[in-house]
């Protein structure tokens, strides 16, 4: 297996029993996809586009109904290894209160390498560290509930860094947050990306979050319907906007001015690219 | 409101007191109230008062706390009175009707009074100096010897973890139904009992199925995290003894056998 890819995705489905008429569904539709080692990957998609279903597949926390997922390797299939495969993607979650265990900072970021095994002394310096990526190491010993949603979220990731996991999925992480929350959370994961080097896997349906990614893959019903650098996908604004998707505002204003007889590139993605074009 | 609630009334500080082994204050705990039930007669209770308030001092607690602990179960302490003294036979003092009042009613009455007074007060000393994550912690360790018998230390200890964890979020998730439903014309407080305990169920719904779905995502999260139960885990913070946990313990020996002994210097 080719050593840059930190998760191979083949051919992978999800099947579930509709509630209503127990017909079968696809929350995900025959999906192939390489995440490189590295790279910072946005999935898009509104509502029931099978976002969710795909990350708690890579997780191994659902098995996929057809194919297969490698992470790191290791097919999440392989029961052995499922504590591996969890310990190198980690997974934070959208809501921040419901992913905290512990009624201190510190202990609830030691929770994942507590149940890892890791020796006192290594786990110690690990929270610390942790804490401190994320700027929380002034709350440490603060109950968790005391918390804005911004501060509980990055706890919440801290927990995550803590077991060193190579690659981080976020599960719509900004989803129940406030703008602050959601700037201190971006950012955040802006800089796991680009000083501590972690893979990430971004889902969201905020377009806003996707421009600064190195690929964007968006999904529709399960299947993935585009995929490419945030210019190529955004540049698209037709195809986004019958897809139910929004493209960020400067994008739209752009294709909205080239509407109007303008002549601006259509790759434009924040406002001070326009500022430069203008 | 409902956010004033504390459970485990603990309160903060840096004493030696706060520092102990929670190990060693749940068996010193446990020795006070057992040391209790040796107690026969009024003038042990001077060691009790001298125990409980060289704790007290030492751990620098406001008496006020205490007292504000003793409030609730000012009932039950009061029908304890009550039922001692006016149901024990012997020498009659005093006659109320069909209530009589006996010279042996009077003392049980006190005496029975005092102790519950000295089994609370004891019992708070414990949640007010220790952190509930020590307790938890503490009540784990204590429990593990009994694994090999089948009983889940880790796993009680897990869910008293999860459960302190979670009441301040279902007080605020309450709150947040509770004035939602306000705001829809919901009456909480008014109409005799049974209204009042039917006007509940608009609450109460909410509450659990928003519970359940907390549940579910936390377990999902803590499985995401490589929870697998307490086989293999390490701590960050390890419990350990120090000499002024054996210092302690060791008085608490002495203390016990000192009131054991008042049963038979006595008698």
């Amino acid at each position: 297996m080719n050593e840059d890819i930190m998760i191979k995705i083949e051919n992978v489905s999800f099947e579930y029993s509709s509630f209503i008429d127990e017909s079968i569904q696809l929350a995900v539709k025959d999906l192939s996809l390489d995440v490189i080692r590295g790279e910072f990957l946005v999935v898009l998609g509104h509502n029931g586009s099978g976002k969710s279903t795909l990350a708690k597949m890579i997780n191994g926390l659902i098995m996929p109904s057809k194919g297969e997922i490698f992470v790191n390797g290791l097919n999440t299939r392989d029961e052995d290894k499922i504590w591996d495969i969890r310990s190198t993607a980690g997974m934070v979650f959208q809501n921040p209160d419901n992913q905290i265990v512990a009624t201190i900072v510190e202990e609830d970021v030691a929770f994942g390498p507590e149940n890892l095994g890791i020796p006192q002394r290594e786990l110690r310096k690990r929270v610390d560290d942790a804490l401190e990526t994320v700027e929380m190491t002034e709350y440490k010993n603060h109950a968790p509930h005391l918390l804005s949603g911004g501060q509980k979220q990055r706890v919440a990731i801290a927990g995550i860094l803590a077991m060193e996991p190579d690659c981080i999925i976020f599960d719509e992480p900004t989803a129940m947050l406030d703008p602050v929350g959601r700037l201190e959370v971006m950012d955040t994961i802006k800089k796991l990306n680009k000083e501590k080097g972690k893979t990430i896997i971004l889902i969201t349906h905020f377009m806003d979050e996707a421009v600064e990614a190195d690929r964007v893959m968006v999904l529709n019903e399960g299947e993935a319907v585009m995929l490419g650098t945030p210019k190529e996908i955004f540049r698209q604004v037709e195809r986004l906007k019958e897809l139910g998707l929004d493209v960020p505002q400067v994008t739209e204003l752009v294709f909205e001015l080239n509407n109007e007889g303008y002549t601006f590139r259509d790759d434009v993605l924040s406002v001070e690219e326009l500022v430069n074009l203008l | 409101m409902l956010k004033d609630i504390t459970i485990g009334q603990y309160f903060p500080g840096t004493s030696i007191i706060h520092k102990l082994d929670p190990r060693v204050k749940i068996v010193v705990v446990a020795m006070f109230i057992a040391s209790l039930f040796f107690v026969t007669s009024f003038w042990p209770y001077v060691l009790i008062v001298a125990f409980i308030g060289t704790i007290i001092s030492v751990a620098k607690l406001p008496l006020k706390f205490i007292i504000k602990g003793l409030k609730p179960l000012m009932f039950i302490i009061l029908i304890t009175f009550a039922i001692n003294l006016f149901l024990t036979k012997g020498e009659v003092l005093l006659e109320l009707g069909p209530l009589t009042i006996t010279k042996e009613g009077l003392r049980q009455s006190v005496f029975m009074a005092l102790r519950l007074v000295f089994l609370i007060t004891g019992t708070s000393l414990l949640t007010l100096t220790t952190s509930p994550i020590a307790l938890t912690d503490g009540i784990e360790r204590l429990l593990s010897p009994f694994k090999k018998i089948g009983l889940p230390a880790h796993e009680l200890a897990m869910m008293m973890t999860i459960a302190l964890r979670f009441i301040p979020t279902l007080l605020e998730e309450t709150d947040k139904i509770m004035k939602a439903q306000m705001a829809r014309g919901a009456d909480f407080e008014s109409g005799n009992i049974l209204n009042r305990a039917k006007n509940l169920v608009p609450l109460l719904v909410p509450l659990f199925i928003n519970a359940f779905r907390r549940a579910d995502e936390l377990a999902t999260a803590m499985e995401a995290r490589c929870y697998r139960g307490g086989d293999g885990r390490t701590r960050l913070n390890e419990l350990k003894f120090r000499s002024r946990d054996y210092v302690v313990l060791a008085s608490m020996v002495v203390f016990f056998g000192l009131i054991i002994s008042t049963r038979y210097l006595v008698s």
